[in-house]
Parts: structure tokens; C-alpha cells; sequence
């Protein structure tokens, strides 16, 4: 089966033939299969926001292809604005991009740039409201009036409303507290599982990509430096960390116990996991 | 009292005073000493930001008084000395930087206070070196990492000199990378410049850096004290919507499945030391001493 | 995308031009404009010219960075040049229809180009050689005086610093904007005008939005700072004069007391 996403030798130099010229992408190759869950993790300045902004074709690659659904997406430029309805973005903040009157014509618009008739509209922007947790008299008031969090699930919603095969957000969790962000990621899990959509989220917290995520990328220097399941990447504990990521501290625990001489696999990432490891451990000392 | 550089003192304070509902700080009391490196801790809307807001009078009472180093923060031709008193940072480091150039950003404050040219001079050098931004003194700020412009930002407000600096999630809107340059840089100022700090925040690996958090919810403190005393109520913690540290919640189930372990060794070496105690008594030592393998 | 405006920038330097006081540079500006609309004749426009490739060949601006700031206003030079070759009243060169060109036509529109370039080239050796700061820390302190009759000199001075200050960070974020709206399909090249016009509309209500937040934020992050208007303000940069300034000064006034002359005389 082809994949949907895929990347050929993807290379972007910014600022070409200027001082300030700059290789954000180095050689990019890869795969995201239909329905997977991605996690895409790296640094400020690793690549990933350049990487995501040609998926869906707001920048063009300096050399190499970008393939979507198996076509070279820049094949035949005037599909490039339709290519941005079936691979949906959502920009970091992007509660700052609200600009309607009311909110409902605010999740509107992308399907109204899609041409659909009214009826169509009016369902997909209902559907998507209930998605992200926006009640019905919510849809009338103006954007400007909700909290910071009702805002951006407003913007998560516009996006959602044009029903993208692939959904990709830039750290949907920036600036949230921890209510906020377990309420964001759930809904984007029950997204994925309730509509069987691809998605890729790209953030810096491990803690979170570890949990949903059935695939991990992980970007460092313009380049794809990992690829593989939250397990087989978190055996590289030590490696990300001199990457200078931040580990979940969970992982740093067991890191340490390894450090200590304990024979244990250190590749945990969440609590649950740590817990059943040391009873299975003590449990086999005991006996 | 001499010590005392921050006092709430049965505050409460109501955004809009026509409409009814939920005051957003309920008869609070707090006192910060000086030198204190204190975190203030709680979930959107605990009144956390309102609190901080406080203590350089942007907001004033709606009830109860709020003094700073004796001052209160009512009486209007008080008001600049208690600013120059309790320095602010914010969330977002763009909106905070007014000038073209670095080293004129951080001279306004001292440019506003009539400070004489050489001292300002003096200050605007001094303060960039602490932050570790001096190199940078000729840039212009819209090219700096978020980290390089919450630094200048903290700069701009350590060139008044203030006794006390109150941050306002200053990290909120950053990377990993700038996160440990500014929680390094206000670290340092606290323990080697003396100068009291209160960070407000919802991450929990920064109020374990701090010597003393507050948890606040409804406008209220429902805790008080080290981090690790602090930390250890999970259930507290929990129900008004914080994260444990992922240390302590492992501590907290293996005690709840039976295993002898203490609930407070919150960072991950002392957690990791009390696990392989644990499982390898024979080895571990009381002085913390260990056998390796 | 975006940044490319090279529209007033300031490149970095260390020549006699650079080092010169911005006020001494601001009022050998204005005199310059005055003396060019009172110049007449080939021996003063050379002389002003003159002094104008001095300046040029001092700061180490290359002509072509200077020209290319002549670009955008192309237009309505060879327009004047065309009006005023068509519109002068003279001795006819040549007549078709309704159209008359005469050689005074000729001669004034010219002129009138060179003038309008001269013009442009020396008001961006300005600000190709004084940075925006110190371009504002100028102003402010020729305009001190007015203070007097209640001109309110230092909010000017102090908008034009905070706008300066802002304008690459509202550019990013305009770019920010226009991207997340692509992204849901907006379309901001194609169409009629107005339809353009219309699409500005998702880019244009976050941008005032926010730039309106961010005066907000600003406003209250100067007042934590002290900020009490321009009463009892110093400054860190203390504007001085130098014998740079007196030479220029000197120069100009010699070259520009030429001009005058031969306007006299006629020549």
C-alpha cells in the first residue's frame, strides 16, 4: 500500500547565494502510512517546522519530492491549494489567526475556501465544533471573547472542518497547563481513532508523543536521525539526550539505575511501565 | 518586620467590581522574605497571574492590602519607588522590549529613573554580563531566541537595581533550550546577587528548583512549603489540576503496592537511589555509598 | 518573504559619513533639498552634484544599492519628465496632433529627472548611513525646541522608536498569518483586485488584533520599568557634536554658496 505522505531526498536551503544562506533540510527520506499516529520530535532549528510546511506545500523543496498519495504534489502547481484541504495544518498559537465575527464562521472558512454548498458547510463545522469540545452557543458568540484554550480548539476546529486525510499540528500543548494539554491530546487521539485520519505531531515533550504515538521521528540538524516505536526509540535514552532532548524523567530515572549496575532496560517512558518493571524486578529478587 | 519584602495581607480582588461571581483572589495571605526563591504554582486561572500582578501595583485591592518592603501599594506617590522596588517579567519576550538595540533596551529603566549617563553606562553592561547577553549588546532584539529576549528582558529590569523580581511564566512561551537559560539565569541571580525571586508557573520541574512553593487554586493557597514537602501530596496536587512529578507519582504507586520508599526523594537521582536500595539492599549503604558492578 | 524591503535600511559602517552627529547629517539633508529647488542651471546642478558623489564616495555606499532605492519610484519620475516635456510652454522641437514638444520642454523635464533622482539618492544616503536609533535620537533633539509651544516631541520620538522597533516583528508575524490562512485554503494572489482586497481581510483582523495586544503588553511592561513620559528622562547615548560635523558644514555651506552665486549671475 503507498504510503500518503512520503519524501524523496527532500533538501531546503533557505537564503540561497546570500550570506544568511541556511540548510534547514538535509536529505529528508520518509514514510508516514495511512492512520498511523506520528510523532515528530527535535530541537528549535532541527527542521521539523520547514519539513511540515512542505507537506502541505506552502514551501517548495530545493531539491527532491515530496509525494502525496503517491504524486509528486508539485507536478501540477494549480492543485496545490487543493493539496492543503486533505493535508490539514495547524500552526503553533494559532488561536492568533482567528479572525471572524463569530465563531462559527471562523471554523467556516476552510470549507468555504473548498467550494462546498452550505448544508456541507454547516455539517463539517458542526461536526468539527463537537470534535474539539465547542457547545452549540459557543458557535455564535465572537472568537474574540473566549479564553485562551477555547480559542485555539476554535482554530483546531477550522482546520478539522475541511476533513484532511492527514492532520499535522505544531505543538498543539505550547503555553497550556497540564489540564489543558491532557484535554488537547485526548481529543486529538479520540480524532485519530473515531475518523482513522493520519496524524503527525510535532513537538519538544517526549512525555507526550511517548503515550499516543504509534511512530516516532526524531529530527535533529536538518536531518532524520531516528525513525521507529516509542520502545525502540526510548532505547536510545542516552543518544536523544546528548542530543539535547529532554527525556521523560521517568527515563532519566531508569537511566540512572542502569548507571548504578542494576541489569534493566531503561527504554520506559511512561510511570505505569517504570512501576511494572521494579515489582517484576523485586518480585524475581525475592524469589 | 525588617525581612519581609512582600505581604498580601487578606486580599481579595474582583476583575470587573459591577458583575457578581467568583472573586479572583480570596482573602489571600502571603509574606515573602527577602532572598526567598519562591515559586508560585497553580493551573490557568488559579489566580496565580492576578496574585503576582500585585506586587508592583498593576492591580491594585479590592479588599485587604498589599504592601512591598513596608510600602503600600494604594498610595499613588508611592508608586515608582515600589516598580523600582519588585521588577516584572512576562510571558511573551517581544512585548517587553522597546528599543531597536539591545543595550537601549535595557537602559530604559535606568533612562526613565534619571539615572546620569556613565552609570547608566555602568548598569546597562553589568546587567548584560550577568545574564550572559553581552556579546549581543549591539543587536537588534527581533533576531534574538526567544531565551536571548526573555535575558535581555530580565537585564532591562536588573538595571534598576530591584530587591526583588517577580516572573510571570516566563518560560510559557519557550523552547526547551531558552527554558533552562532564563530558570539558570533568575537561579543565579537569587543565589548570588541575593535578589528575592517569585516565579510563577504551571511546570512542575521549575517550582523543584525553588526553595520554598506556593500552590494556589480559587484564588486561594491550599499549600505552602519545600518542594518536597509540597510535592508529596499527590492527591492534593491532583485534584487541583497539576502534574505530579513523574518521580514522585512512581513513588507514590510503589508505596501504594506495598514497597517500602520514601515519597519526598523528588529529583531523579534521589529517586533513583531509593528504587535501587530497594532492590539491592545488600549493596546500598546509609551514606549513600554504592557498589558498583 | 516579506523582509525584503530595502526601503530606508541602514548598512553598518565606520566612514566620516557614519561617524557623523545624526543632527549635523539631518540638517545638511534639509538644506541639501531647499538648495536643489533653488538651483538653476547646468554650473549649479554640477556643483550639487558634486557634492552629492562626494558624500556618496565617503560613506562607501556602492551607487547601485543607491539606485536601486530609485526603483520603485521609476514611475513617477519618467512621468514628471514626460508631463514636463509635453506641458512646458516654448519654442516648438516637434508637434503631432494635439501633442507639442518644445526644446524648454525638453530642457525642464531634464532637469526636473536629475533633480527628482538627486533628491531621492541624497534623503537615502541619510538613512543608508544613520541608524534608525540614532536617526530618531536626531530628531528628537532638533525638534526639542518645539517642546516649547507644546509639540509633543518626545511621544513622537518615542512612537517612532517602539514602531521602528516593532515593524520586522509585525512582518513575521504577518507572514505567520498569511501562512496559517494558506493553510485552510485562503488565496491571496489570484483574482480581481477587490477579490484580493477582500482576501487581506483573514491577515489583516489578527494582525491589528494583536499588534493592538502587544501595545497593551508593552504599555504595562514600561510602566513596570518606570516609565513616566519624557519629564526627568536621561539618556544612555549622548548626542555630540565633532569636528566631522564642522568640516561638513563648512563644505557644504562653500559648495551651496556657489550655487547660490551663479544662480545670481545667471549661469
Amino acid at each position: 500500500m503507498a504510503a500518503i505522505i512520503k519524501t524523496e531526498s527532500l533538501v531546503h536551503v533557505y537564503g540561497r547565494g546570500t550570506p544568511f544562506e541556511r540548510v534547514a533540510l538535509d536529505n529528508v527520506n520518509l514514510e508516514v502510512e495511512r492512520g498511523e499516529f506520528i510523532g515528530l520530535i527535535g530541537h528549535t532549528g532541527s527542521g521539523k517546522s520547514t519539513l511540515i510546511q512542505h507537506l502541505n506545500g506552502l514551501l517548495k523543496p530545493s531539491s527532491g519530492r515530496v509525494l502525496f498519495d503517491g504524486r509528486d504534489i508539485w507536478e501540477d502547481i494549480s492543485k496545490i491549494r487543493s493539496l492543503r484541504f486533505k493535508v490539514g495544518l495547524v500552526f503553533q498559537y494559532p488561536e492568533y489567526q482567528l479572525f471572524e465575527e463569530t465563531v462559527y464562521k471562523d471554523i467556516a472558512f476552510g470549507p468555504s475556501n473548498m467550494g462546498l454548498d452550505e448544508k456541507e458547510i454547516d455539517e463539517r463545522v458542526r461536526e468539527a465544533a463537537g470534535f474539539v469540545g465547542i457547545s452549540e452557543d459557543t458557535l455564535e458568540r465572537s472568537p474574540f471573547e473566549l479564553s485562551g484554550g477555547q480559542k485555539r480548539r476554535v482554530a483546531i476546529a477550522g482546520v478539522i472542518a475541511m476533513r484532511p486525510e492527514v492532520l499535522i499540528l505544531d505543538e498543539p500543548t505550547a503555553g497550556l497547563d497540564p489540564v489543558g494539554k491532557e484535554e488537547i491530546l485526548a481529543r486529538i487521539r479520540d480524532y485519530h481513532y473515531s475518523r482513522n485520519s493520519t496524524i503527525i505531531l510535532v513537538t519538544h515533550n517526549m512525555e507526550d508523543v511517548a503515550r499516543h504515538a504509534s511512530r516516532i521521528m526524531v529530527m535533529e540538524k536538518a536531518k532524520l536521525r531516528m525513525t521507529g516505536t516509542a520502545p525502540e526509540i526510548f532505547s536510545h535514552a542516552s543518544e536523544l539526550k546528548e542530543m539535547g532532548l529532554a527525556v521523560p524523567q521517568i527515563t532519566e530515572v531508569f537511566l540512572r539505575l542502569k548507571e548504578l549496575g542494576l541489569d534493566i532496560d531503561p527504554s520506559v517512558y511512561t510511570v505505569e511501565q517504570a512501576r511494572k518493571r521494579i515489582i517484576a524486578m523485586r518480585g524475581a529478587n525475592n524469589a | 518586620m525588617d525581612n519581609i519584602i512582600l505581604e498580601a495581607d487578606n486580599l481579595t480582588f474582583k476583575y470587573d467590581t459591577e458583575k457578581g461571581g467568583e472573586p479572583a483572589l480570596k482573602s489571600l495571605g502571603l509574606c515573602v522574605q527577602k532572598g526567598e526563591f519562591l515559586a508560585i504554582l497553580g493551573h490557568n486561572g488559579s489566580g496565580k497571574s492576578t496574585l503576582a500582578k500585585h506586587f508592583n501595583a498593576i492591580l491594585l485591592p479590592t479588599g485587604g492590602k498589599v504592601y512591598v518592603d513596608g510600602m503600600d501599594t494604594t498610595k499613588e506617590e508611592l508608586i515608582y519607588k515600589i516598580r523600582q522596588t519588585v521588577g516584572m517579567v512576562f510571558q511573551n519576550p517581544d512585548n517587553q522590549i522597546v528599543a531597536n538595540i539591545v543595550e537601549e533596551d535595557v537602559a530604559f529603566a535606568p533612562e526613565n529613573l534619571g539615572v546620569p549617563t556613565e552609570e547608566i553606562r555602568r548598569r546597562v553592561d553589568d546587567a548584560l554580563k550577568t545574564v550572559g547577553m553581552y556579546e549581543f549588546r549591539e543587536h537588534a532584539p527581533h533576531m534574538l531566541s526567544g531565551g536571548q529576549k526573555q535575558r535581555v528582558a530580565i537585564a532591562g529590569v536588573i538595571a534598576m537595581m530591584p530587591e526583588c523580581i517577580v516572573l510571570d511564566e516566563p518560560t510559557a512561551m519557550l523552547d526547551p533550550v531558552g527554558r533552562r537559560e532564563v530558570l539558570r539565569t533568575i537561579r543565579k541571580l537569587n543565589r548570588q546577587y541575593g535578589i528575592t525571586i517569585v516565579l510563577i508557573t504551571h511546570h512542575m520541574e521549575e517550582a523543584a528548583l525553588c526553595d520554598r512553593v506556593v500552590v494556589m487554586e480559587s484564588g486561594r493557597v491550599v499549600a505552602d512549603g519545600t518542594p518536597k514537602k509540597v510535592f508529596s501530596q499527590v492527591e492534593l496536587l491532583k485534584s487541583v489540576g497539576l502534574a505530579v512529578p513523574q518521580t514522585i507519582e512512581l513513588l507514590y504507586k510503589l508505596r501504594r503496592d506495598g514497597i517500602d520508599l520514601p515519597i519526598d526523594a523528588l529529583s531523579v537521582e534521589e529517586c533513583a537511589d531509593a528504587i535501587y536500595r530497594v532492590l539491592k539492599p545488600d549493596r546500598g549503604g546509609r551514606d549513600g555509598s554504592y557498589n558498583k558492578n | 518573504m516579506l523582509k525584503d524591503i530595502t526601503l530606508g535600511q541602514y548598512f553598518p559602517g565606520n566612514t566620516l559619513i557614519h561617524r557623523m552627529d545624526p543632527r549635523m547629517k539631518i540638517l545638511l539633508t534639509l538644506g541639501y533639498i531647499v538648495i536643489l529647488f533653488v538651483a538653476d542651471g547646468v554650473f549649479s546642478y554640477a556643483v550639487i552634484l558634486l557634492w552629492l558623489a562626494l558624500a556618496v564616495s565617503i560613506s562607501r555606499i556602492k551607487p547601485s544599492v543607491i539606485l536601486k532605492g530609485v526603483k520603485p519610484l521609476v514611475f513617477v519620475i519618467a512621468l514628471t519628465g514626460i508631463l514636463n516635456m509635453f506641458y512646458t510652454p516654448g519654442r516648438t522641437l516637434v508637434e503631432f496632433w494635439i501633442f507639442k514638444i518644445t526644446y524648454e520642454g525638453i530642457y525642464t523635464a531634464v532637469f526636473m529627472v536629475i533633480r527628482i533622482i538627486m533628491l531621492i539618492t541624497g534623503t537615502f544616503l541619510l538613512t543608508y548611513t544613520t541608524s534608525p536609533i540614532l536617526l530618531t535620537d536626531g530628531i528628537e533633539k532638533l525638534m526639542k525646541p518645539l517642546a516649547k509651544i507644546r509639540v509633543p516631541v518626545h511621544e513622537l520620538a518615542m512612537m517612532m522608536t517602539i514602531a521602528l522597533r516593532f515593524i520586522p516583528t509585525l512582518i513575521e508575524e504577518a507572514d505567520k498569518i498569511m501562512n496559517a490562512q494558506k493553510a485552510r485554503g485562503a488565496d491571496f494572489e489570484t483574482g480581481s483586485v477587490i477579490k484580493r482586497a477582500k482576501a487581506l481581510i483573514p491577515l489583516l483582523v489578527p494582525l491589528f488584533i494583536s499588534a493592538f495586544r502587544r501595545a497593551d503588553e508593552l504599555a504595562t511592561a514600561m510602566e513596570c520599568r518606570c516609565y513616566r513620559g519624557g519629564e526627568g528622562r536621561t539618556r544612555l547615548r549622548q548626542l555630540r557634536y565633532t569636528e566631522i560635523d564642522f568640516y561638513a558644514l563648512a563644505v557644504s555651506i562653500v559648495l551651496w554658496g556657489c550655487v547660490i552665486v551663479f544662480k545670481v549671475l545667471g549661469i
